[in-house]
C-alpha cells in the first residue's frame, strides 16, 4: 500500500519536473535557428568512411585542399532532404563542388535516396553517430556549409534550401574563393 | 449585436458553470440539499448557452462579418460557404469555443441521463467537470475571445490558410477534439468517483460509453489526419512522429488502454488501480498535446497560433487539474488499490499485458515528443525521428500484437493453456507460413516483416473468439471487440506492405516522356493551367498503364493560392485494391521539364481501411452497451411502474 503511494508520489514529481520543464522553455526566447559557433574556424580534424560503394569517403583534408566547397549534412530518412534535392543539383550545375555527410544512415538507403533525388555529391562521409555533425556545430538535417580552401567554415545554411537561398549560397561560395 | 450577444452568452454559461461547481461539491457534502438540487439543471442551461454562442460564431462566419478580429483575420467573402463555416474552427479561438462547447453539450448530456451513480458521486462529477469546463472558460473570455470586435472594419479578410481549405481538414480537428472531450468526461467521473470513495465497477460501466466514444472519435481523427498529411503535404507519407502528430497518438494510447482496463472493471471489479490512473493520463495527455501544439514550444510542421501566453494559460490549467486529481489520487490510494484477484494466464491478465504495453508506447512517445525539449534547456539541439520511434516501440507493440491475437480467447480470472493450446498452434504456423512465404519471394527489412507475420496472425486470431459461438446471439460489443481487431491487422499489413513494397521515382520529365514505377506505367501528355475559385494551378496530365493495359489518368497539380498567397501540391491518387498510384507534378526547371515524383505503394490503403474498421468495432461496441444499458433502464421502470400500480391497487382495496 505504501509502496503504491510511493509511486504516485513519484508519478507526480515526474510531472511537476514536466510542468518545470515547460514554464522555464514557455519563458525562454524562441530562436529558429541557433548559428553554429564554428563560423570562421577551421573544421576539427575527422576521418569517415564512404557512405556509398560509388563515391569516396570523406575527411578533414579534403576539405583543405585549396578550394572552397559546399558541405551538405542529409540523411535519406529526412523529408526536407528531399525537397532540397533539386537546389543542389542547380548549385551543382553552377560550379560548386558539393561533398555531403550522411547522418545515422545506411549504405543501402543513402543509395536509394540518391538514385531517386540524383547524387550532386563528390564525396560523401558516413556519420553513423552525429559526431562529425555536431563537431561542425551542426544540430540538425539538413544543413549546409561554405568551406573556404583551407578547411575554414565561413557560412551555414540552416534548414532545406529553397530555390530563393540559391544565390545567397553561390555568392557565399564565391567569397570563400570558389 | 450578434457578436455581443454571443459574447453575453459565453459569460452567463460561465457563471452557471460556477454554479454547477459550487451546486456540485457543496451537494456532495450533504451541506444543502436546495443547492444540490441546481447541479443539474446548471449543467443543462450552460450546455444550451455555450451551443447558442457557438451558434452564434457560425452565424457571423456564414455573413463573413469583418467588423469581428476573428473573422477579418480567418475568413473571405469569397470563400465557398462550408469553408467559411469550418473557419470558425479552424483557428485558435474558435476552437477552444468549440472545445468548451463540446464540454458543456457532455456536461449537459450526463445531467439529463445519467442516474444509476450514488447521487453524491454524480454531484461531485458534475462539480468536477464544471472545475475542469471553468478553466477554459477563464482561458477564452480573458485571452482568447472569439467576438472581439475589430474597429474600423476591413474591407476584405484575411482568408485561410489555404493548406486548411481542405474538406478533411475541416472536420479533422473537430473530430479529435470530441476525443479529448470524451476523456475529459471520463477524468470528471474518475475524480467525482475518488472524491467519494466509489471506484467501483457500476462508475466503469457510466464511464465506459464516454470512453468508447471518445476513442472512436481518436480514431477517426487519427486515421484522417494520417490520410490528410499523405495527400495534402505530397511528402508521400503517412505517418511522421511529427510532435502534433504524437499530441494526438498518445491520447489514443492511453483511451486504448483505459478502454480495456475499465473493461475489466466493469466486470471483474479488477484494475481499479490501472482505471483511476489511466483516466488521469488519458485527459492529460489531451492537455499537453494541445499545450504543445498551441504554445509554440516544440517546432513543429504545423504548430499554428502560436502564442507564448496561451501555452501559460493552458499550462496553469494542465497544472491545476492533473496535479490535483493526482495529489486526490494519492490520497484515496487504499481504497483504490485493492480489487478482485486473478492469475497472470486468464483473460485480466492479458489485458494488464496490453496496459502495460500500451503505457510504454504512451511513455517513448512522450519522451521522443519532449526529449529535445529536454535538451534544449541545456542548449543542445536535437531531432528525434524514426530511427528512434520506430523501433523503440516496436518493442512493445510486436508482443502486445501476440497478446491481442490470444487475449481474447482466455476465460476470466483463472485459465490453463491446454485449453486454448491448439488455436494458439495454429496461430503460430499461420505465422510461420507467412514468414516463410515473404523470405522465400522477397527480402525486406525486419520490422516489416515481423509486420506482415503478425498482420496475419492477428487478422485469423481476431476471429477466433467467435469459434463455438451462436453468431445471431453474439453480443453486439463482442463483434466490436472482434473487428476492432481485426482492424488492427488490417492497419498493420498496410504499414508493413507499404514500408516492405512501396517503389519511388522523382524524374524531370518533357511532355511525351515516359515515366514506370512498379507495373505502372505514366505518359506526361502535357501540362495545362487550370483556374479554381480561388486559386490557379498548372495542372500536368499523365494518362496511366497498369500491366500493360489502360488505366485512368492522373492529373496533379501545382496550385497557386492568392489569398493568402502560397502554394500548395496537389497530388493525384489512383487507388486499386492491391495499392496506390501517387502522382505529384513540381516545379519546372529552367530547360522546360517538368518534375514529376511518382509513388507505387501496394496496399497503403489498408492503413486507413483498418482504422475505420477499428473506429468501426468502438462504435458497435458502444451500439452493444448503450442498447443494454436502455433495456436494462426501460426494465427497472416497468418494474418501478408495476410496485407503484399495486401499491394504489392496495390502497384502494383498503379504501
Amino acid at each position: 500500500m505504501t509502496r503504491f503511494r510511493w509511486f504516485l508520489w513519484g508519478v507526480v514529481a515526474v510531472a511537476a519536473g514536466l510542468f518545470g520543464l515547460f514554464a522555464y522553455q514557455l519563458t525562454q526566447p524562441k530562436d529558429e535557428f541557433i548559428e553554429s559557433a564554428m563560423i570562421g574556424q577551421s573544421i576539427p580534424a575527422f576521418a569517415l568512411r564512404a557512405a556509398v560503394p560509388d563515391r569516396p569517403g570523406l575527411s578533414s583534408e579534403d576539405l583543405a585542399d585549396g578550394k572552397a566547397k559546399l558541405v551538405n549534412i542529409f540523411a535519406s530518412w529526412c523529408i526536407p532532404c528531399r525537397a532540397e534535392a533539386a537546389q543542389l543539383e542547380v548549385l551543382r550545375e553552377s560550379g560548386a563542388e558539393i561533398v555531403g555527410i550522411a547522418i545515422r544512415d545506411r549504405p543501402e538507403d543513402v543509395s536509394a535516396f540518391l538514385q531517386v533525388y540524383g547524387n550532386p555529391f563528390t564525396r560523401i562521409g558516413a556519420d553513423d553517430i552525429s559526431e562529425v555533425q555536431l563537431s561542425l556545430g551542426s544540430s540538425g538535417v539538413p544543413e549546409t556549409f561554405v568551406v573556404d580552401g583551407n578547411g575554414v567554415i565561413t557560412y551555414q545554411h540552416i534548414g532545406d534550401i529553397r530555390p530563393e537561398h540559391v544565390r545567397t549560397i553561390l555568392y557565399q561560395l564565391r567569397e570563400a574563393g570558389a | 449585436m450578434i457578436a455581443e450577444f454571443g459574447l453575453a452568452a459565453l459569460w452567463l454559461a460561465a457563471a452557471l458553470a460556477g454554479l454547477q461547481l459550487v451546486a456540485g461539491f457543496m451537494g456532495m457534502r450533504d451541506e444543502d440539499e436546495v443547492l444540490a438540487r441546481l447541479a443539474r439543471p446548471a449543467a443543462l442551461v450552460q450546455a444550451l448557452l455555450c451551443g447558442l454562442a457557438f451558434l452564434t460564431l457560425l452565424w457571423l462566419f456564414a455573413r463573413t462579418d469583418l467588423s469581428v478580429a476573428l473573422v477579418a483575420n480567418n475568413s473571405h467573402s469569397e470563400k465557398p460557404m462550408i469553408f467559411k463555416l469550418a473557419g470558425a474552427w479552424g483557428n485558435h479561438e474558435g476552437s477552444m469555443l468549440l472545445w468548451v462547447t463540446v464540454m458543456a453539450v457532455a456536461g449537459g448530456l450526463i445531467a439529463l441521463v445519467e442516474r444509476r451513480l450514488p447521487e453524491r458521486t454524480m454531484l461531485a462529477t458534475l462539480g468536477a467537470q464544471a472545475f475542469v469546463g471553468l478553466g477554459f472558460y477563464a482561458f477564452l473570455l480573458f485571452s482568447s475571445n472569439p467576438f472581439e470586435r475589430l474597429n474600423p472594419a476591413p474591407g476584405e479578410g484575411n482568408g485561410l490558410n489555404p493548406l486548411l481549405q481542405d474538406i478533411g481538414l475541416a472536420f479533422h480537428p473537430p473530430t479529435l477534439y470530441f476525443g479529448y472531450v470524451g476523456l475529459s468526461v471520463a477524468f470528471s467521473f474518475v475524480v467525482g468517483a475518488l472524491l467519494t470513495r466509489q471506484v467501483t465497477p457500476e462508475f466503469a460501466r457510466v464511464m465506459r460509453p464516454w470512453i468508447l466514444g471518445a476513442w472512436v472519435f481518436l480514431t477517426i481523427g487519427i486515421t484522417a489526419g494520417s490520410y490528410w498529411a499523405y495527400y495534402e503535404l505530397g511528402w508521400g507519407g503517412w505517418w511522421f512522429w511529427d510532435p502534433v502528430e504524437n499530441a494526438s497518438l498518445m491520447p489514443w494510447l492511453a483511451a486504448t488502454a483505459l478502454l480495456h482496463s475499465a473493461s475489466v472493471l466493469a466486470s471483474r471489479d479488477a484494475l481499479r488501480a490501472w482505471t483511476v490512473m489511466l483516466g488521469v493520463i488519458g485527459f492529460s495527455m489531451s492537455m499537453v498535446g494541445t499545450f504543445l501544439v498551441r504554445s509554440g514550444i516544440l517546432t513543429s510542421v504545423h504548430a499554428f497560433a502560436v502564442d507564448p501566453e496561451r501555452g501559460s494559460f493552458i499550462l496553469a490549467l494542465l497544472a491545476i487539474n492533473i496535479g490535483g486529481a493526482l495529489v486526490l489520487f494519492i490520497t484515496r490510494a487504499s481504497t483504490v488499490a485493492e480489487g478482485e484477484r486473478f492469475s497472470i494466464l486468464s483473460r485480466e491478465g492479458a489485458l494488464v499485458v496490453n496496459n502495460v504495453a500500451l503505457s510504454a508506447v504512451l511513455g517513448i512517445v512522450l519522451l521522443g515528443t519532449l526529449y529535445p525539449l529536454l535538451t534544449e534547456a541545456f542548449d543542445v539541439r536535437v531531432s528525434v525521428g524514426p530511427p528512434y520511434f520506430n523501433p523503440v516501440s516496436a518493442i512493445f507493440v510486436l508482443p502486445m500484437l501476440v497478446v491481442l491475437a490470444v487475449g481474447p480467447l482466455l476465460r476470466w480470472r483463472k485459465d490453463s493453456f491446454a485449453r486454448i493450446r491448439m488455436p494458439v498452434f495454429a496461430l503460430g504456423i499461420i505465422g510461420l507460413l507467412v514468414l516463410a512465404g515473404v523470405l522465400l519471394t522477397s527480402t525486406i527489412d525486419i520490422l516489416p516483416l515481423l509486420g506482415l507475420v503478425l498482420a496475419a496472425v492477428v487478422m485469423v486470431g481476431s476471429f477466433l473468439p467467435l469459434r463455438g459461438r451462436s453468431l445471431r446471439r453474439l453480443p453486439l460489443a463482442v463483434w466490436g471487440m472482434v473487428i476492432a481487431h481485426f482492424g488492427a491487422g488490417v492497419t498493420l499489413f498496410g504499414m508493413a506492405s507499404d514500408t516492405a513494397f512501396q517503389q519511388e521515382r522523382l524524374v524531370a520529365a518533357n511532355a511525351g516522356d515516359v515515366v514506370e514505377v512498379g507495373p505502372w506505367q505514366a505518359v506526361l501528355e502535357g501540362v495545362i493551367p487550370v483556374a479554381g475559385p480561388n486559386w490557379n494551378a498548372m495542372e500536368a496530365q499523365l494518362p496511366l498503364t497498369y500491366d500493360g493495359s489502360e488505366a485512368g489518368e492522373a492529373r496533379p497539380q501545382a496550385r497557386s493560392f492568392w489569398s493568402p498567397p502560397q502554394e500548395t501540391s496537389e497530388i493525384a491518387l489512383v487507388t486499386r485494391w492491391n495499392g496506390q498510384l501517387y502522382v505529384g507534378v513540381g516545379n519546372q526547371t529552367e530547360d522546360g521539364r517538368w518534375q514529376l515524383r511518382l509513388w507505387w505503394k501496394p496496399f497503403v490503403t489498408f492503413i486507413w481501411y483498418g482504422g475505420l474498421l477499428i473506429a468501426l468495432g468502438g462504435v458497435l461496441a458502444l451500439l452493444g452497451r448503450l442498447s443494454v444499458d436502455v433495456r436494462r433502464r426501460v426494465a427497472v421502470r416497468k418494474i418501478a411502474d408495476r410496485k407503484e400500480d399495486e401499491a394504489a391497487f392496495v390502497q384502494e382495496a383498503g379504501a
